[in-house]
């Protein structure tokens, strides 16, 4: 069973490894959690981000939820935002493909096109 | 939604919505009345009684973006699909109860589902907001709060990547525990 004490022995660690004091002005992903959002599917998505933050170390991303986005048909989305850059929406989203998308896009800096709101439209 | 975790994940944003600092969800599986009683308490703006009468209406939102909200509207229909219903209690300034009720023996009752997932995906996403959870089974009695981990952690973010996943662990394990091994 989980207990409390834990918490204290992660706060050791993660003192130990991060400096609290930064701002977090990186990279921020929104994903939408609307009912639609989570009837097709948001929170695997979701999870699917923290994981991949938490397995990669990622410090200066933050996975975040907003309403429904609009386009109900193409949920789950999520929308990537890169300091400098423009927004990248992302539609239809799974687990699999989140991982492309922070392998690529969010580490590499390169967005997985085929992935995206303009690539859905051409369908 | 397949299942009530989800409805739990979806309910929790009109809570976020009328900003809510604390949030307290329960699920009871009261098995001798043949009942599974959920409830999602918050502390936010609440609403008027004319208000209330509204909410479960599909074409009722408060949204201004587009003029339908299916929240309340869905879990009414599964819950008296299942010989139960949604009650709404709400006071403005006070805050709102949903307490929605299901014949825990129904054929149609949605199982539980990941209510391990949908915690962390809350705390995750809101950091700035303290969530209760209980889970009441024949056999015992999980009880997560945000409150005591944040006196644990000091000055570490809550949505801190570790300790979202004790969260998710602490809340998974803690519901088997209480489920006798088999899911429900």
């Amino acid at each position: 069973m989980k207990s409390l004490k834990e918490l204290e022995e992660i706060r050791q660690r993660a003192l130990e490894s991060v400096n609290l004091r930064k701002e977090r002005n990186g990279t921020r992903v929104v994903v939408g959690m609307g009912t639609c959002g989570i009837a097709a599917g948001a929170r695997p998505v979701l999870l699917a981000f923290l994981e991949e933050v938490k397995k990669r170390n990622l410090q200066d991303v933050i996975v975040t939820q907003t309403g429904c986005i609009g386009v109900c048909r193409l949920e789950p989305m999520a929308e990537v935002y890169r300091p400098g850059e423009e927004k990248v929406t992302y539609v239809k989203l799974t687990p699999e493909k989140v991982r492309r998308i922070v392998a690529e896009h969010i580490v590499n800096g390169r967005p997985v096109t085929e992935f995206t709101i303009g690539a859905a439209d051409k369908q | 939604m397949e299942d009530i975790s989800l409805y739990i994940l979806d309910l929790v944003q009109n809570s976020i919505a009328a900003a809510a600092t604390l949030i307290e969800v329960s699920v009871i599986e009261d098995v001798q009345n043949d009942k599974l009683i959920l409830s999602i308490k918050d502390n936010g703006q609440g609403m008027d009684s004319q208000t209330v009468k509204k909410v479960t209406d599909p074409f009722y939102t408060t949204r201004t973006t587009r003029k339908v909200g299916l929240g309340l509207a869905l879990v009414e229909a599964a819950a008296q699909a299942c010989g139960g219903g949604v009650y709404i209690f709400s006071q403005p300034g006070k805050g709102t109860e949903v307490k929605v009720e299901f014949k825990y023996n129904h054929i149609d009752r949605p199982p539980v589902g990941k209510i391990d997932e949908t915690v962390a995906a809350l705390v995750a996403c809101n950091p700035s907001i303290d969530f209760v959870y209980t889970h009441i089974t024949p056999v015992g009695r999980l009880r997560f709060d945000s409150r005591e981990v944040r006196q644990r952690i000091g000055d570490l973010r809550i949505d801190h990547p570790e300790v979202v996943e004790w969260i998710r662990e602490y809340i998974r394990e803690g519901i088997d525990e209480i489920s006798g091994g088999g899911g429900v």
